[in-house]
């Protein structure tokens, strides 16, 4: 369907006339496809086969592929579980209180596995309604604290949470201060299983923007205001891999964050019971804390909708494809016909 | 010599009678008044009252800028863009903590497009700065304090000065003239530069002054004048010279202007009464205006929509914005305690919600600052420089006897060339070669002259004649040597043939009134002894030279006398042949003839004449008419083929008629009262009568190579051409014949004042009735116009408008103009003659502002400067002498018909500048009709571009939803890990890459490797961006580091999502424009397809002409 028209004749004629003796210091512009705008060209035209076509191969392409996404987001069992209201005592009526206010608040959980689930599970907690992408917060961190020992000053873009008493802070800023508290523990059949919490984060933050030298620091120091959790100040930032997650901050106000991964098969019907600790406070905002268990496939976790969209475009395009033909068909003309020009179909309509 | 050249010049004297007229004792009384006040002390710059007046001196500047106001004056013009005035406040802002990011990242971008755009007026205005400093260093001889001509620069000139100007050269500033070498003190002018016409202008000193010839005679010498204001009127000046206690009236006559030449006078003196810009010529000029296209200010109006689409976001999310900081501290609670709002910075105050929101709103609006495209305005300008460079470059436009290529000196305006509605040419040098050659001849009824016309071959052309042999009439004949002004062949009357024709007494009579009635003053080149011939008109200069060719040499003039050297073929060689000139008649417009009376060496008295045919013909005699009806035949076919024909005739005189009737002349001659004029004509008309034709002439006003095609070509792509030009109403209808623009199924409307009753009017020289009268007749004239349109409409009559100067300026006054213009956008071709350059910019001004479409000038003279800067786009001829038009254009070409290409070709592709080029720049000259798609503005108008803008927005919704749609929250790899707003950031760019690559990709029409290399290579760009970036360290990658290699890469998700994504969002525009292409294509498209199917579409244009007089007709009829 392209055309392709080498040097056109002009080309030539302008070639011929060169042969003419040239004027010294002639000014004549030098000869050039480029130059004269007689580049080889191919001019894509949009006729009708070549349009058919084109939606007749997007739908060939698109509807396969969203039958695999499909059947890959299928295949991933997921199991999620909102827990943030029922893990507080049924009698509380502040709950911003229960939460601010220090002491045990465990809570068991029990979960029903539906499907066979093969390892790695891989254990997220997520989030609602908790703007993580807020400007002020995501700004509220000093890479090169992180980084690098001999940079623990470098918190001026940490504030408030920069300084405590006159001494640096390190993790320094409001993302490392609100880090995510609430704790999971795992077992079947009161058998406790195993939460490997190694690896969860991305190996170029461990390796490059956490340090293995640099020591929290002063953190959560301050005890009138409470952030999230507290970390272990004789652990390297590089191996805090909590931190590092949660660090790495999340683009919409719903996400997930990877806790750690269960290294064992889940089989159907297990009864998986959770003993975690409701730390974190999201009731100031009205945020729900989920628990999520969630094996995956080739494409990632469950998400139906790239399968559904997918085999949704390929339809449209394939219907298009039907229209045009039977257009074709039913009004056959030959492009070329003049009469079909838009100001000769509706003179003077403008 | 210079003794001899005074002597001969007093035959002057004898018919310059029009010359002097006693008209100005009206306006010499207001001498002194307001607009009259200005007083030059001659020969004494220093005078104490000088001194104070302190007149200007005669430094000229032609720069846009000065050294000290470039700055600001520059900055003011970039800051006409709205676009930029947005980013100097974002800059501004940006150095505050509201910035979202640094300021360099803003201020960069912005430095980069302004400091370009700057150096480039700044190299422009240097190079005008040259040549000023070239042109105020040209040296003159001035008369100093030490009684003696020293030579000085034109710049230090001042009011007052005495200086001597040679021949050949340009006078300084406007002088008053004293005296010349001639005795009588006239002196010839050459107004070129200010009026486009091409004759000598003769000038008259006074008597009073003339005798001052030499440095000592100047000692004694003092006068004042006083004289009107500076103004810009060519054509009239008002003053008096007051010298040994008695006023002496100065007019036009005694002015010598800035900007033209001294010719054929060995030297004159002249005192400066106008120097630098009070000089006429620079009143003319108008300050050379910056231009902008008319896509740049729609550019513009985008910009207001999006920058008001910006401000709407920004509000709305302030708003928001305010409402949840407000939310976030109230009672003690803290909400979003993650924030620390009860220990926070101004700008996200819960407790001052509003003032947080308003600093939001600052910062939002920087952003989103990505909404208004500063890198359009770059990769624009980018493109036009591309665009000018090929215009440069073109072979097509480059003209091999000038050696000079087509020449964009801005690039502002390239795309403004696809949208031409009405060109506005000048005549002279633009249409014209401003050479007359002598063609043709009938003599005694028989058609000599076998060269074919420019006009002739078009037409031959046009009907599919096979072309004669045109060996003739191509220059560099062999064995002969071409001359100039003579392109006449035929071996019956050349090289002394004509002897041996039937009526050879006839041709000889015939060119013997040729050498011998005319005003020529032959000009002897000491060196070669060739004789040049210098003729007030162009015209009489080639009768002189086909005289002299045949073989009657003119060869000398004295005051009483002209000599020919001519063959005698009964002693078979060249005799010399005096003739006594005893009166001559000059030629004016309404007498249209002029005639000589000669006694001969045999004693005997002839009236010889020659004149137009209008008003010859009733003056033959009965036995005079022999020949007639074969000369009305051949005058018929000459004018058709666009020629200047003029009748000569003759009578021989009887000795006591001619006594009588020279008292009668001689005495009405020398009166002065106000029937002076009337009683010579009546006396010139007395004795030019009763004349035996000899035959006719044809004259060729040689119109440039290729115009009478390309003026056709312009006209099918539906371009209007006007013809504004400082000749005479005859000659340009001519010319409008000669180049097509007028037809002979045309109708003439022609609007004139040459009519007798104002005639009569102007002889009472009261003005205020003058005017008035003069008003009453235009209006009543348009009236008629008008009328005479509206009654043929029906019958499909095309109308050609003729318009002179003088009605012109009545035209354009406040109340008439739209009446005017009414009637001239009713007319197919326009013709305004006798029309000063300010007129022309007038008219050119009125056109733009009354239709608002683009307008092209084009010109090659100083005279048309104004008209030039004045249109939307300004295009110079840069072929022979002159370069003031080319400086003050836009564009410079070769010659007239490379105006096709410029528009036809590179206009097209410049207005579809994002393709380069849709169609081949053969088609787009086959099919001249596609340039409508740019007059109509089909591609850049409203639904063009909101449609584009909603398939941006519908775009970037498909991009958002559906990324995030498919990506958030679940993990996107095996590994399990979740997008964070990195990755998530990487994927949308990616598909806004993709996107917009390949929306530009299915937009082009025309893919050659440089589009496939730059739409391909950006994306690839993109990746190759990723990689490396994301290689740095850390420090330098932040969010970058190895998202790419770590995160994206690998993940199938991403890829699948790019794909779905892009291929959606090009879904809606792919259906639109196969839709569009199917059922309602435009002109490219199917002229493509036709290309493509390889079908010759000959009946298109037809069919296509045919709707569009439909639609044409429609359209009127609706306003």
């Amino acid at each position: 369907m392209m055309s392709s028209n080498t040097a056109s004749s002009s080309a030539a004629v302008a070639g011929s006339a060169d042969s003419a003796a040239p004027r010294r210091n002639s000014k004549k512009p030098k000869y050039s496809r480029f130059t004269q705008q007689e580049l080889p060209a191919c001019k894509p035209i949009l006729t009708p086969r070549w349009v058919i076509s084109a939606f007749l191969l997007v739908s060939v392409v698109f509807i396969p592929i969203g039958v695999v996404s499909l059947f890959a987001s299928r295949d991933v069992v997921e199991i999620v579980d909102r827990y943030d209201n029922d893990c507080i005592p049924d009698n509380t009526t502040d709950k911003v209180n229960y939460i601010q206010t220090p002491g045990d608040k465990s809570c068991n959980r029990n979960i029903t596995v539906p499907k066979r689930m093969k390892q790695p599970i891989f254990v997220y907690y997520q989030l609602d309604n908790f703007y993580q992408n807020h400007r002020r917060y995501v700004k509220s961190r000093s890479d090169a604290q992180l980084r690098d020992n001999s940079s623990a000053s470098d918190t001026s873009s940490c504030k408030p949470e920069d300084m405590y008493n006159g001494k640096i802070i390190v993790p320094c800023g409001l993302i490392a201060w609100s880090l995510f508290n609430d704790t999971y523990s795992f077992s079947r059949n009161s058998s406790q299983l195993n939460v490997n919490k190694k690896d969860i984060s991305w190996k170029s933050d461990r390796e490059h923007k956490f340090g293995s030298d640099v020591y929290p620091l002063n953190f959560q120091a301050n005890g009138t205001v409470i952030g999230g959790a507290s970390l272990n100040s004789s652990i390297p930032l590089s191996q805090q891999e909590d931190l590092i997650v949660w660090m790495r901050t999340a683009a919409l106000p719903t996400f997930r964050k990877l806790y750690g991964k269960i290294e064992v098969d889940l089989e159907p019907n297990d009864v998986i019971s959770v003993t975690l600790q409701n730390n974190y406070n999201t009731y100031s905002f009205n945020g729900k804390k989920k628990l999520v268990l969630s094996t995956t496939s080739w494409l990632g976790g469950k998400n139906d909708f790239l399968g559904i969209a997918y085999l949704t475009v390929g339809g449209l395009c394939f219907f298009l494809a039907l229209v045009f033909t039977l257009v074709y068909l039913v009004k056959p003309r030959r492009l070329g016909d003049p009469s079909y020009l838009s100001w000769n179909r509706n003179p003077g309509g403008r | 010599m210079p003794e001899e050249r005074r002597k001969m010049i007093h035959f002057r004297k004898l018919y310059s009678f029009a010359c002097f007229h006693s008209k100005y004792e009206h306006s010499h009384s207001q001498i002194g008044q307001k607009g009259y006040s200005r007083v030059v002390y001659c020969n004494d710059p220093y005078h104490s009252e000088a001194v104070e007046l302190n007149y200007r001196g005669n430094y000229v500047s032609t720069t846009k800028y000065s050294a000290a106001n470039f700055i600001p004056k520059s900055l003011f013009e970039q800051f006409r863009r709205v676009a930029n005035i947005y980013f100097l406040v974002v800059a501004c802002v940006s150095f505050s903590p509201l910035a979202p990011f640094s300021f360099l990242s803003i201020l960069a971008p912005l430095i980069v497009v302004i400091g370009a755009t700057m150096a480039k007026e700044g190299v422009e205005d240097w190079r005008r700065r040259k040549q000023d400093i070239e042109e105020n260093n040209r040296k003159v001889k001035v008369y100093g304090s030490n009684y003696m001509f020293h030579e000085t620069n034109w710049k230090e000139l001042r009011v007052g000065d005495i200086v001597k100007v040679r021949k050949d050269e340009y006078f300084p500033a406007d002088l008053v003239l004293l005296s010349s070498s001639h005795e009588d003190g006239v002196c010839y002018v050459e107004t070129m530069n200010l009026d486009g016409e091409t004759n000598l202008k003769l000038k008259h000193a006074l008597e009073v002054t003339s005798h001052l010839h030499d440095e000592n005679s100047f000692k004694k010498f003092t006068a004042v004048i006083k004289c009107e204001d500076p103004n810009e009127k060519l054509y009239s000046f008002v003053g008096n010279l007051s010298c040994d206690g008695k006023e002496y009236p100065l007019s036009i006559q005694q002015l010598l202007l800035r900007g033209s030449k001294l010719k054929n006078t060995e030297y004159v003196f002249g005192v400066v009464i106008f120097a630098g810009h009070d000089t006429k010529v620079v009143q003319n000029a108008t300050d050379p205006p910056s231009k902008r296209s008319k896509i740049e200010k729609k550019m513009d109006k985008i910009v207001y929509i999006l920058f008001s689409t910006l401000v709407l976001i920004a509000f709305v999310g302030s708003l928001f914005f305010g409402i949840e900081t407000k939310k976030d501290f109230s009672d003690g609670n803290l909400r979003r305690w993650y924030l620390h709002p009860d220990d926070t910075t101004v700008f996200y105050d819960p407790k001052r919600p509003s003032l947080s929101a308003f600093l939001h709103f600052l910062t939002a609006l920087m952003l989103y600052g990505y909404l208004i495209p500063i890198s359009l305005y770059v990769s624009i300008e980018i493109v036009k420089v591309l665009q000018s460079s090929f215009i440069n470059q073109d072979r097509h436009m480059y003209d091999e006897e000038t050696d000079k290529p087509a020449h964009a000196r801005t690039s502002n305006l390239n795309e403004e060339l696809g949208q031409v509605d009405t060109i506005l040419s000048d005549k002279t040098g633009t249409l014209t070669c401003n050479s007359m050659e002598f063609v043709k001849c009938s003599i005694a009824g028989t058609a000599y002259g076998r060269g074919m016309t420019e006009v002739e071959r078009s037409l031959a052309r046009r009907r599919g004649d096979p072309l004669p042999e045109t060996g003739h009439d191509v220059q560099g004949h062999e064995g002969e040597k071409s001359v100039r002004g003579f392109n006449f062949r035929d071996e019956r009357i050349m090289h002394g043939q004509w002897f041996n024709e039937p009526h050879w007494d006839i041709i000889q009579k015939f060119f013997r009134v040729l050498a011998i009635c005319h005003t020529v003053i032959p000009d002897k080149n000491e060196e070669s002894g060739e004789i040049m011939y210098r003729a007030e008109s162009p015209d009489e200069a080639a009768f002189v030279i086909a005289a002299k060719e045949i073989g009657f040499e003119f060869f000398r003039v004295t005051q009483t006398s002209i000599s020919l050297r001519e063959l005698d073929y009964e002693i078979g060689e060249k005799v010399v042949r005096k003739y006594k000139r005893l009166h001559v008649l000059e030629f004016s417009s309404s007498r249209k003839r002029m005639s000589v009376i000669v006694r001969n060496a045999e004693n005997q008295l002839f009236l010889l004449c020659k004149g137009a045919d209008s008003v010859m013909f009733q003056r033959l005699s009965k036995n005079g008419r022999q020949f007639e009806t074969q000369t009305k035949d051949h005058i018929k076919k000459y004018a058709e083929a666009g020629l200047r024909t003029m009748i000569i005739a003759y009578r021989e005189l009887g000795e006591e008629e001619y006594k009588s009737w020279d008292v009668e002349f001689s005495k009405a001659k020398t009166s002065v009262t106000t029937e002076h004029d009337v009683s010579v004509d009546e006396l010139a008309d007395k004795i030019e009568r009763d004349l035996i034709l000899l035959g006719a002439t044809a004259v060729e006003d040689k119109l440039q190579k290729g115009v009478p095609e390309c003026i056709d070509k312009l006209s099918q792509a539906r371009i209007k051409l006007w013809v504004l030009t400082g000749d005479k109403m005859e000659t340009a209808i001519n010319i409008g014949y000669a180049c097509s623009l007028l037809r002979e199924d045309m109708k003439q409307i022609v609007i004139t004042l040459d009519s007798p009753d104002i005639d009569a009017l102007e002889k009472q020289g009261d003005k205020e009735a003058i005017a008035k009268a003069s008003f009453e007749s235009i209006k009543k004239q348009i009236r008629e116009g008008m009328s005479q349109i509206k009654s043929a409409k029906e019958n499909d009559v095309k109308f050609g408008l003729i318009i002179d100067g003088k009605s012109l300026d009545f035209s354009l006054k406040k109340d008439i103009d739209n009446s005017f213009f009414e009637l001239a956008i009713n007319c197919a071709s326009v013709i305004c003659c006798r029309s000063s350059p300010k007129q022309k910019a007038l008219v050119t001004r009125l056109l733009k502002g009354e239709t608002g479409k683009t307008t092209l000038a084009i010109g090659d003279g100083a005279n048309d400067v104004s008209m030039l800067q004045e249109a939307d786009i300004g295009v110079g001829i840069s072929g022979v002498e002159g370069m003031q038009a080319v400086m003050a254009s836009d564009f410079s070409i070769a010659q007239f018909r490379f105006l096709e290409r410029l528009l036809l070709v590179h206009g097209h592709w410049c207005y579809r500048r994002i393709a380069m080029m849709d169609v081949s720049a053969q088609l787009c000259v086959k099919y001249p009709f596609l340039y409508l798609e740019g007059v109509e503005n089909i591609l850049f108008g409203w639904s063009c571009i909101l449609g584009w803008m909603f398939n941006g927005f519908l775009t970037s919704i498909i991009i958002f939803f559906w990324t995030t749609k498919s990506m958030i929250k679940q993990a996107f790899q095996r590994d399990g890990q979740v997008v964070d707003y990195e990755v998530l950031g990487v994927t949308m760019y990616t598909c806004v890459v993709w996107a917009v690559n390949c929306q530009m990709a299915i937009s082009i029409n025309y893919f050659t490797w440089i589009q496939h290399f730059f739409v391909w290579g950006s994306v690839a760009l993109w990746y190759t961006f990723l990689v490396i970036y994301g290689y740095l360290p850390p420090e330098m990658s932040t969010t970058a580091y190895r998202v790419f290699v770590e995160a994206c890469a690998p993940s199938v998700l991403y890829w699948l999502i790019t794909l779905l994504v892009v291929i959606c969002t090009l879904l809606p525009n792919f259906t639109f424009r196969a839709f569009q292409t199917q059922f309602r294509p435009m002109y490219h498209d199917m002229i493509q397809i036709n290309e493509f199917e390889g079908v010759e579409t000959d009946e298109l244009p037809r069919r296509v002409r045919k709707k569009l007089h439909l639609m044409e007709r429609l359209m009127q009829r609706n306003s």
